[in-house]
């Protein structure tokens, strides 16, 4: 059923791609202004590199972090609606690289879409000169490199392969679940992360545990829940072979970089990987 | 403490649009969680005591500050059930009253460490506090 | 004039309860044409038939209209009733005022009103009835069974014993099904084999049963008795009236990675294969993606090496066109595919089996000879653990699996518990599931053997990850008894899948117009009542193409199936509709949209002469096969000079029914 959908889903950003084709709109969000400042300056050099410009938005809020499960949660969606419009106002697909900002993008605009109690309301708020309905396509930074830009032509831009580099791709939650809304890759057997690393010239190990939870805000609650987890993790990958663990998200970097105890393995962003790979890291 | 006086199962219903009815107590999604041994309330426990009407119980727990929100239940229920939007309707249920923040901007500066991100920051606050 | 009689029917409470029923009869009085009117408890108990008979005769009645419950309950038996007082039985009109009507009403006031408008509607219409006279056709007197599995060629043996000719049309190369593929039965353990194997040779030996193998229904055309199918016979590359099943080019085949279907591809076989040992015909086929012969045009070793001289590398699909008097649906299931439900990591490790792969392992004639050993690297198991309803039960807007119980997995879970634990002690066995369902005889005795005498280990609760670790598989799951979320280092995991109908089932329902639910499994005529025909007049249904069963209630229905088919054989003829369309020959301008829309190929034309006052000459005009049209009216509708109408429901007769409604 959600295979369908995804199909469906693909056809249509197929189309949208081709409007505008390689010029995004780019949400980079709080955390990769701070601490998380690799992961998005080594995104940009790379994207550039690859002919993909991503036009940050302007006046940017954050967007909250997390997605509001509640029905009846309209104000903490409101600023979510903003960067959206923002970017169907420049009739661009918005790019996002911290999995936090994308999922919570991604599922507030299927609420505006196909959310009648939520659509209604948040428009009501916002008073924009026309209804925000969910039109504008929102991808990963993964999903731009996938279907937009392309595997292949990633791997023909390569001038570090990675070669012998044994990689663990961490998926975590955000990125893959719930997957009817999210459509990133299968939920249980997603390949995205590992064919980026081939791509890269590395070799990626997989591991049971990549797409299970890192702990996420539990640390600021019971930081023994989240040491739990990442062991758990980093054991999986470890035993399977990984010299190194990459991610997307600036919370599961710190959870698997801080609350590590027994198991301890280097984590990175994977966009440093890239721009190590397309030999634009040093440049900077 | 008189909470469940003024929640009803039917509010929690209603926040959270999960139909516990459709439940079979299957248990996927606590043998999918990755808090179990965190909580003392397990997801199909959620379903089934908002079912029962078991509110009080619940919204006492500290199970509701352990969810991860990681959608693992979510994802992998045969029926639909969406358990975790369950447990975020009683957590929003208790936050959402006079003085039950979980969590103030007070207690953040004894919590902070130097790699610590704003996202642990900003998701702790929306999660655990009004 | 008409002299119409009403009869309305209380139907106990059914009508009564929601219709004032003596104030429709009372309404009806007043009707014109209307000469008598009454009411009564059951009016299709014998009392009440006999109250119609005589009101026929008192009244020299020429019209009845009964209100009552749907036609499709008793308009049968009304119009008996109508011919035994001589009265033509298409001079009785059924107005339902109970399922369209006092069912789905509360209201007393508003119940009556709709009921007596609905009187008057069929009373409207009655008044332009005209008796109509049935004609016959004729019964081919011969049965296709589609699928030769259990319940195909249960079906077809049923039937050959009565003395009727029958066809089996199998897909594969093999009759045989997924029988063949099981190690032991459920609960009484035999070998599935042992009990299905004279089957296969009885129907083989049977001079009645033709067996067409590798074969699929091309199309088909014609109706209840007389139905004519295009077969598609796959060419096989093997001359099967001179192979003498030897084995030998099967052994020679230097091409050898093709996957072995028979054993879930667990293992691999030669392009050139015979499924198994006791395949049905006993003759091999040739995969010609395969083949290196079709690929290079070189090789050629089982053509060097066949004696009989049977390798034929042109042979071409062949179309045998036959002729049928009624069709039996026995193309069965499929497992899903498990690779939907990775959290269970199908994909990932060999050692995460479906239950049809862990029967093949099991099966002495199986890849590993019946040696229970992990597929990944050959060793012992220590410690298994089996998942139940993997993709069963799932609600419509979840993200995978199907909303129906598949009904055989707990008890074949529970054989494979207990076989494993009775061959190997030392291997620890947990079964986890949400309820064991067992009813059937002899079955909860069976699943409580397993627990009690073989000490499997059944863990209330659904299993939520099965991790791939270096040398085992962790399965993290609930046990809801004792409310724990446990954990289990297995060596294997087996997964009981859901079961879905076989994929070829679609486009035979399609092609049947035998309809289907949202599963694709083919609906019955009545879920109770007619549970082995389906809708469509001479297609009945056999085995789990209709929904999931077990192998004794296979055998059950294919024998019913059976029943029904040799029922309709038996006739020498058939008594067709007469409420069929008939072209105005005067109005038909032979523009052939009717032949267009025609589902059942009925219409043809003619070239006429016609004479009237404003054409007189040769005319071409569209001409019905009463025999054929089944008159759903579709012609009348597309007709764009209103020549076309149907017998029994003229459009004169339907726009009296809603004038009557609107008046």
């Amino acid at each position: 059923m959600w295979l369908f959908d995804e199909i469906v889903k693909f056809h249509i950003t197929e189309l949208e791609g081709q409007v505008n084709h390689m010029k995004y709109s780019y949400y980079p969000g709080c955390t990769l202004k701070t601490k998380a400042k690799e992961l998005d300056r080594y995104g940009r050099l790379s994207a550039a590199k690859l002919g993909a410009e991503l036009e940050e938005i302007e006046n940017w809020q954050c967007c909250g972090a997390v997605y509001p499960q509640a029905e009846d949660e309209i104000a903490t969606k409101l600023s979510a609606v903003r960067t959206l419009d923002a970017a169907k106002q420049k009739d661009q697909e918005l790019v996002t690289l911290c999995s936090a900002c994308h999922h919570v993008l991604k599922r507030v605009n299927d609420d505006m879409k196909n959310n009648e109690y939520v659509r209604t309301r948040a428009n009501n708020y916002l008073k924009l000169d026309v209804p925000y309905e969910g039109e504008t396509s929102v991808i990963h930074y993964l999903e731009m490199l996938r279907d937009r830009i392309g595997f292949d032509t990633l791997k023909a831009a390569v001038v570090n392969p990675l070669k012998g580099v044994k990689i663990a791709a961490y998926y975590g939650c955000l990125l893959l679940r719930p997957s009817g809304v999210m459509a990133f890759d299968d939920p249980e057997n997603p390949t995205i992360i590992e064919d980026f690393i081939k791509a890269i010239g590395a070799t990626p190990i997989k591991y049971s545990q990549r797409n299970e939870c890192c702990g996420g805000y539990i640390a600021m609650e019971d930081k023994g829940a989240a040491q739990k987890r990442v062991d758990v993790i980093l054991s999986s990958a470890k035993n399977a072979g990984a010299d190194l663990i990459i991610t997307a998200c600036p919370l599961c970097m710190y959870n698997l970089d801080a609350n590590a105890t027994e198991s301890v393995l280097p984590v990175k962003y994977f966009t440093e990987l890239l721009a190590d790979a397309l030999g634009v890291k040093e440049e900077d | 403490m008189s909470l469940t006086n003024t929640v009803t199962a039917e509010d929690l219903i209603r926040i959270s649009g999960v139909d516990p009815s459709k439940c079979m107590q299957c248990g996927k999604c606590s043998g999918a969680c990755p808090s179990y041994d965190e909580m003392e309330y397990h997801p199909h426990q959620f379903v089934a005591m908002v079912r029962k009407g078991q509110i009080e119980k619940l919204m006492a727990s500290d199970a509701i500050y352990q969810c991860l929100s990681c959608f693992a239940c979510l994802e992998r229920c045969p029926r639909n059930v969406e358990p975790a939007k369950l447990i975020e309707a009683v957590r929003v249920a208790v936050i959402r009253q006079q003085g039950m923040n979980h969590m103030t901007a007070n207690d953040i500066p004894e919590k902070l460490d130097e790699k610590l991100p704003q996202q642990a920051i900003v998701s702790a606050m929306r999660k655990y506090s009004k | 004039m008409q002299r119409i009689g009403v009869f309305v029917c209380w139907c106990g409470s059914n009508i009564a309860a929601t219709v004032d029923v003596k104030a429709v009869a009372e309404a009806a009085k007043h009707e014109p044409g209307v000469v008598f009117s009454t009411d009564y408890q059951y009016m299709c108990s014998e009392n009440g038939q006999a109250m119609i008979r005589e009101a026929i005769k008192e009244h020299r009645l020429t019209g009845v209209v009964i209100c009552s419950c749907s036609p499709r309950m008793h308009e049968a038996t009304f119009r008996k009733t109508a011919v035994s007082a001589g009265l033509n039985p298409y001079m009785v009109e059924i107005a339902n005022i109970r399922e369209q009507c006092s069912w789905i009403h509360k209201d007393m006031a508003e119940g009556t009103e709709k009921a007596i408008i609905l009187a008057r509607a069929a009373i409207a219409k009655v008044h332009l009835n005209a008796p109509l006279v049935a004609g016959t056709s004729p019964v081919t007197k011969r049965a296709l069974v589609i699928g030769g599995g259990i319940a195909g060629i249960q079906t077809a043996l049923d039937i050959a014993d009565a003395g009727f000719e029958v066809d089996i049309v199998e897909k594969a190369p093999t009759i045989g099904g997924r029988m063949a593929q099981l190690d032991k039965t459920f609960p009484t353990l035999d070998c599935s084999a042992c009990i299905l194997t004279p089957k296969m040779v009885d129907a083989a030996q049977h001079e009645k049963i033709n067996i067409i193998s590798y074969a699929e229904l091309d199309s088909l055309s014609g109706f209840v008795g007389n139905f004519t199918a295009k077969i598609r016979k796959k060419a096989r590359f093997i001359d099967e009236t001179k192979c003498t099943g030897c084995g030998i080019c099967t052994e020679k085949c230097p091409s050898r990675k093709g996957l072995n279907d028979f054993n879930m591809g667990l293992n691999t076989r030669g392009a050139v294969y015979i499924p198994f040992a006791q395949a049905i015909p006993n003759v091999a086929v040739i995969d010609s993606a395969q083949c290196i012969h079709f690929r290079t045009g070189k090789c050629g070793l089982c053509e060097k090496n066949c004696s009989a001289g049977a390798i034929k590398f042109d042979q071409k699909d062949e179309i045998l066109e036959r002729e049928y008097g009624a069709i039996v649906v026995a193309t069965g299931f499929k497992p899903i595919d498990a690779s939907a439900f990775n959290e269970y990591a199908y994909s990932d490790s060999p050692d995460v089996v479906t239950s049809l792969e862990f029967e093949r392992i099991m099966n002495a004639a199986g890849p590993t000879k019946g040696k229970l050993v992990r597929p990944s690297d050959g060793k012992h198991p220590h410690e298994i653990v089996f998942i139940q309803c993997v993709g069963s039960r799932c609600t419509e807007d979840a993200t995978k699996g199907k909303p129906y119980c598949s009904k055989i997995c707990c008890m074949y879970t529970a054989k494979h518990a207990m076989l494993v634990r009775e061959k190997y002690p030392d291997v620890k066995v947990h079964v986890f599931y949400i309820d064991a369902r067992t009813p059937g005889k002899n079955f909860d005795e069976f699943y409580r053997r397993a627990v009690e005498q073989y000490d499997v280990d059944y863990i209330k609760g659904m299993v939520g990850k099965v991790s791939v670790e270096q040398d085992h598989l962790h399965v993290q799951g609930s046990d809801l008894i004792n409310n724990e979320q446990i954990h289990i280092n297995a060596d294997m995991v087996v997964l009981a899948t859901a079961i879905e109908p076989d994929p070829t089932a679609r486009a035979l329902g399609t092609m049947l117009t035998a309809s289907m639910d949202t599963n694709d499994f083919f609906t019955e005529a009545h879920p109770k009542l007619r549970p082995v025909e389906s809708p469509t007049a001479g297609v009945f249904l056999s085995g789990v193409a209709q929904g999931p069963k077990d192998i004794p209630e296979t055998v059950a229905q294919a024998g019913a199936a059976a029943a029904k088919v040799i029922g309709l054989l038996c006739k020498n003829e058939l008594t067709c509709n007469p409420c069929v369309a008939h072209a105005n020959e005067a109005l038909c301008n032979g523009c052939s949209q009717c032949e267009r829309v025609c589902p059942y190929g009925a219409i043809t034309y003619e070239d006429k002469e016609v004479r009237s006052p404003e054409f007189r000459g040769i005319k071409r005009i569209a001409v019905v096969n009463g025999a054929i049209c089944q008159g759903c009216g579709a012609c009348t509708v597309t007709c764009p000079s209103g020549a076309m109408d149907l017998k029994g429901f003229s459009n004169s007769q339907i726009m009296a029914e809603v004038d009557a409604i609107c008046r």
